[in-house]
């Protein structure tokens, strides 16, 4: 008796969190299907040339951003790999994780302060070109913001592939003798490969829904993807039947790209578990070293470059007037509550689907096959991934402004969809911890006939305090850095942080948007440290 | 005993409630949206807000967005819901297509109007007019194109900024400035004058911005705008360049919405912008020939500007057949 309450309220709870998440994604589908419906004349004459140019771009950015992120991380990778004890290796595979904690405007803006028209290289690069340097809006300034970001996290997905060779494959070929480049194609490339479509995708699909980069470094029409142009259609020229088009083209793209990722096999999160010691088997040769260091350098100064012109544009800033200005105050305070309420909401939903699914897990029978509710908590949270917040924003977007204000919900969109984006990163911190306090405390429960909010507060609670903190710290981060549900819901009386920066660098107070960026860039990476290092703990 | 305390609790709730509302709803409140220039610190927005307030003894709230064509997108996407009383800040290249959707009411009777080519409209009412113009850097460009030909084929490299004909009156202007140039040739017009922009913002502001912090030698603005400079700080060295084609004219209108109909604050706003007051912060704010009369006469500098040869106008009606067509020739060609 006891099993089946106990069991049923986690199952509830799971239920609502699942409805939840649907409903946020089938309110905007049904958005996007009523708009159309409306008016399929205006829907079917947006299929125009401008529209399939959008779509080109799209697709030529995404893949030429992937051959110029993943091509040199597979070099990248092999050096790091050959020189376990290269001076500041840890450190190097320390600040490769930091692009991801960045937001993405924050990252604009600093490849902007490097290579823009008033850059700290602008200089060189104009001599460089002969004549004055005409900055990189465009394609250029998109793929240079998207390798960075992308860049390091190929070279460590491919550096966790090449810690699978096994050790005895490496002494093996240290007996034989065997050189730099048999061992390259007998041993590194096999494992490369095999991470190559993988890691290829991944960087591909997050190139393809990417829109802050875009929206920032585009610089008009020509470089203009999907997701900018359904920002464009609303909030430009309000141009519904476009704005419907163009989304249910993006949905079509990242649907065809993720059925073809998850056929590949590729790890859709990207997280990479580096192994910690370092082993040598093959003693590189003395070009090669060199070559390698080289390598290294290059890609090091190539990450680190924004990061330092954020730091240093940031401090050129007038942060003590930054700091006493009123709008300035009411962005952080709004964004800082809405990032929290957020992150709570994630990790609330994860929590539901996580205890749902391990007491279905529990009822079921051993062997028997697992059902569909317990297939949605499993890997269904997963899927939010394909569904952009553009996406879903613009749906509701739609939807809402025949009901109501549409800039008056802006906090709520916010928070909802900001919520279950950060959700498969929550589960995944989360999952873990819980299902081995229910293997141990289960039958303790059971025998307790503790269950329910009570059994949350006093048995589960303790083992899960790290790693929620990890998922909240982590969802909080994400939130606080998003730019895509506040562009198409922003307005005067509700800006975040993110909008704040996007509208002074439009009205090119560059030195207010340095300053901004440097503040919400250490925000989100002591976010993000802290949620890694609660995670480490939990673990250890 | 327990219910009766509870109901007691949630009275006083409530009456605190409705003090709380009460003195904030006793003052009346008049809410105009408008670009962002216009209510900017150096904008008239906040000389405006002063003497109307001062006038009525009521709050004016200004909501701004980029530029003119944002603003009529804003108010379209709001609907008949729409909080906007007043709506300022459109042209007469857009009062057409304001006008259909329905959202629009008739003005009452306006006095003394002084525009290019007169004034009949029954629902907008115009605060100032001027004329496109390319303005240009004296430092850096010694000699500025003669014609809008010359700057679309000429060859020389020069960067302009323009902005964005689906937000800013500005952007739109220029379109239709091509349009009546060059007519059917105008996407082989685009195409040629694609590579000399630098970008396109926009609003007015952010364009007027690059140009003024170096990035580009010429900007589309106004031939007006050369007088700011002379004016505020006293140099001649932004000039407008003038066309051999002539200058597209711009007429800034304002209009009350339906919701606006029910505020009379919104009548009384009408009248004050075609009055005096209103018209004298005009010139020197918004950089633009006032549309009424004024009190005082026009800063010299103002005679020093460019004289269009020729004024070139679509009707309202042309315009809003013809707007999304064009907009969209234009975005396929400089999306290539």
């Amino acid at each position: 008796m006891r099993t089946r309450q106990s069991n049923d309220s986690r199952t509830t709870a799971g239920i609502v969190a699942l409805v939840a998440v649907a409903l946020l994604i089938g309110g905007a589908f049904a958005g996007l299907v009523l708009e159309g419906a409306r008016d399929p004349s205006g829907a079917l004459a947006a299929f125009d040339g401008y529209l399939l140019r959008v779509a080109r771009f799209t697709l030529w950015q995404a893949l030429l951003s992937t051959l110029l992120s993943v091509a040199p991380a597979l070099l990248v990778a092999r050096a790091l790999s050959r020189h376990p004890g290269f001076p500041g290796r840890r450190l190097i595979l320390q600040l490769f994780t930091v692009p991801l904690a960045l937001p993405a405007i924050v990252a604009a803006l600093g490849v902007l302060a490097l290579y823009g028209h008033a850059g700290y290289f602008a200089h060189v690069l104009g001599k460089l070109g002969g004549g004055e340097w005409s900055g990189i809006y465009g394609l250029s300034g998109i793929l240079i913001a998207h390798v960075f970001f992308n860049l390091p996290l190929a070279t460590r997905l491919f550096l966790e592939a090449l810690g699978t060779v096994p050790a005895d494959q490496w002494r093996l070929a240290s007996q034989l003798g065997i050189g730099a480049r048999p061992a390259f194609r007998l041993i590194e490339w096999p494992a490369l490969r095999s991470a190559l479509p993988g890691v290829a995708g991944l960087v591909f699909m997050l190139c393809i829904t990417s829109f802050t980069i875009v929206l920032t470094l585009g610089g008009g029409p020509a470089a203009t993807t999907l997701e900018v142009a359904i920002y464009h259609s609303l909030r430009f020229d309000f141009d519904p039947a476009r704005a419907v088009v163009l989304t249910l083209l993006q949905i079509g793209l990242t649907f065809v790209v993720v059925t073809a990722l998850t056929r590949l096999g590729a790890n859709t999160v990207g997280d990479a578990n580096l192994p910690v010691a370092p082993r040598r088997y093959l003693s590189a040769g003395k070009v090669e070293a060199v070559l390698n260091a080289g390598l290294i350098v290059l890609a090091l100064l190539f990450v680190a470059g924004p990061m330092v012109a954020i730091v240093l544009a940031g401090r050129e800033a007038d942060l003590g007037r930054l700091a006493g200005e009123d709008a300035v105050r009411r962005a952080t305070l709004t964004s800082a509550g809405l990032a929290f309420l957020s992150a709570l909401l994630a990790v609330a939903l994860s929590l539901s689907l996580i205890a749902a699914r391990r007491a279905l897990a529990l009822r079921r029978r051993a062997g028997s096959a697992m059902s569909l509710l317990e297939h949605a908590t499993d890997t269904g949270a997963g899927f939010v991934l394909v569904v952009p917040p553009i996406v879903v924003g613009a749906g509701w977007f739609l939807a809402l402004r025949n009901v109501t204000d549409v800039f008056a919900v802006a906090p709520v969109m916010v928070v909802a969809v900001n919520a279950v984006m950060a959700m498969p990163f929550a589960i995944r911190a989360v999952r873990p911890a819980y299902d081995a306090a229910s293997e141990r405390h289960e039958r303790l429960c059971l025998a307790l006939g503790i269950s329910g909010w009570n059994r949350l507060r006093l048995v589960d609670w303790p083992s899960l305090r790290r790693p929620l903190a990890t998922g909240f710290a982590f969802a909080m981060a994400l939130s606080l850095g998003d730019l895509g549900v506040i562009a198409l819901f922003g307005s005067d009386s509700v800006q975040t942080l993110p909008y704040l920066l996007l509208a002074r660098m439009g009205s090119y107070r560059t030195a207010d948007a340095a300053g901004l960026a440097l503040l919400l860039g250490l925000v989100c990476l002591i976010l993000v440290v802290a949620a890694d290092w609660m995670g480490r703990e939990a673990k250890a | 005993m327990r219910s009766l305390l509870s109901q007691l609790v949630l009275a006083t709730g409530l009456v605190s409630l409705l003090a709380g509302v009460g003195p904030a709803e006793a003052k009346d409140k008049l809410t105009v949206y408008t670009y962002e220039s216009f209510t900017a610190d150096w904008g008239p927005g906040p000389a405006v807000k002063k003497e109307f307030e001062a006038e009525c003894g009521c709050d004016l709230e200004f909501v701004s967005v980029a530029d003119g064509v944002a603003l009529l997108n804003r108010v379209k996407l709001e609907g008949v819901g729409t909080k906007a009383d007043v709506v300022l800040g459109l042209d007469t290249n857009l009062t057409a297509d304001a006008k259909a959707s329905g959202l629009f009411a008739p003005h009452g009777a306006i006095a003394d109007l002084n525009v290019p080519g007169g004034w009949k409209d029954d629902t907008f009412v115009p605060f100032d007019y001027g004329y496109f113009a390319v303005v240009y850097d004296t430092e850096k460009l010694k000699s500025p194109p003669k014609s809008l030909k010359e700057l679309v084929e000429g060859s020389g490299a020069d960067k302009i900024v323009i902005q964005d004909p689906r937000t800013s009156t500005p952007g739109l202007g220029l379109l239709l400035w091509v349009k009546s140039v060059y007519g059917d040739k105008a996407p082989e017009a685009w195409a040629k004058l694609k590579s000399k922009v630098l970008t396109v913002t926009p609003g007015w502001s952010e364009a007027y911005g690059l140009f003024t912090k170096g990035e580009a030698p010429m900007v589309l603005s106004y031939t007006t705008s050369p007088a700011y400079h002379m004016v505020a700080e006293n140099t001649a060295r932004y000039q407008a360049a003038s066309f051999e084609e002539g200058e597209y004219l711009q007429i800034e209108v304002a209009g009350i919405t339906k919701t606006g109909a029910k505020n009379p604050l919104a009548e009384k706003f009408i009248a004050f912008m075609s009055g005096p007051k209103f018209q004298d912060v005009i010139p020197e704010t918004n950089w633009m020939f006032p549309a009424g009369k004024t009190d005082k006469p026009l800063n010299p500098a103002f005679d020093r500007l460019v004289k269009p040869t020729k004024t070139l106008l679509f009707s309202p009606e042309e315009v809003a057949a013809n707007r999304k067509a064009w907009v969209d020739e234009w975005l396929a060609a400089m999306s290539k």
